[in-house]
């Protein structure tokens, strides 16, 4: 039952946010629904007890590719036209101030929740479980899968190459004005 | 929990995808699209695995998340060049290799 109804609110958020991603006008907006849709996405690997690859999505994806869809946004000035006006609504800055609060004192609740190791005071969250599939994972993927492992260290050095070879700026300095 | 649900809903991210692959002009939403394409993948890789009790599926997603990224830090230093060189990221202005 629970399963469900986790299953059917995280599948709204992700094809809203899908859906988002194709029909925004503005690629920013379309950028963060991607988030949206990522989020979503990390609740179903949650719910099938995928916790490493759901903090990973979390990490990779909403961390590190948005924010490059972002730079390169910003950077090509798609939306120069866009009227950028700070503090539309009134009561915006104290609902975040209000969300950042309220954050704060979760995540120090989880925190203090947890099983102490040093003290060994039992925790009302509960401990992480050891047996998680997290040791399975690690265990598959430096075993059975080790190969494509250092394969993909391979291809992500090669994309860094490659991105950075393509992006540079070619130089076209003449000899005598670099000396300058 | 049964296994369709996941399938289902992996099809229509990955439909949406495809759509926005084709519909959108603009290349960094084209980009965007093959993301929505790679995470329905995903989502399959991991219900299989669960459905299954293998731990393989998650090591598939795995690597799809590290060719993803890759591929948007290739694709993103490509669609800077051809702004660069047209001042436009509109796929539709990039025919040079039309026959």
């Amino acid at each position: 039952m629970v399963d469900t109804i986790v299953f059917l609110v995280a599948a709204v958020i992700c094809l809203t946010g899908a859906l988002g991603v194709i029909l925004a006008r503005n690629p920013v907006h379309s950028a963060l629904m991607l988030v949206m849709t990522l989020f979503g996405i990390a609740v179903q690997f949650v719910s099938q007890e995928a916790h490493f690859l759901a903090a990973v999505q979390v990490i990779v994806y909403a961390g590190a590719i948005v924010v490059l869809f972002l730079f390169v946004i910003m950077l090509l000035g798609v939306d120069t036209a866009q009227n950028l006006e700070i503090g539309a609504l009134p009561a915006q800055k104290w609902a975040a101030l209000c969300f950042g609060v309220g954050s704060l004192a979760l995540t120090g609740y989880i925190i203090l929740a947890v099983d102490n190791p040093v003290t060994g005071r039992p925790g009302m969250g509960g401990a992480i479980d050891e047996t998680a599939n997290v040791r399975l994972l690690a265990r598959s993927l430096f075993s059975n899968y080790v190969y494509a492992f250092e394969l993909t260290s391979l291809l992500l050095v090669i994309a860094v190459i490659g991105a950075v070879v393509l992006a540079r700026k070619p130089v076209k300095q003449l000899p005598e004005e670099a000396g300058r | 929990m049964l296994l369709n649900q996941f399938l289902i809903l992996g099809a229509v991210l990955f439909c949406i995808g495809v759509y926005g692959v084709l519909a959108r002009k603009n290349a960094v939403m084209v980009l965007m699209s093959i993301e929505l394409m790679l995470n329905a993948v995903n989502i399959n890789m991991v219900a299989f695995g669960f459905q299954h009790e293998v731990v393989s599926g998650q090591v598939f997603a795995l690597f799809i998340i590290a060719v993803a990224a890759a591929e948007v830090g290739v694709g993103l230093a490509i669609v800077l060049l051809l702004y660069r060189n047209q001042t436009s990221i509109d796929v539709e202005d990039f025919d040079l290799m039309k026959g």
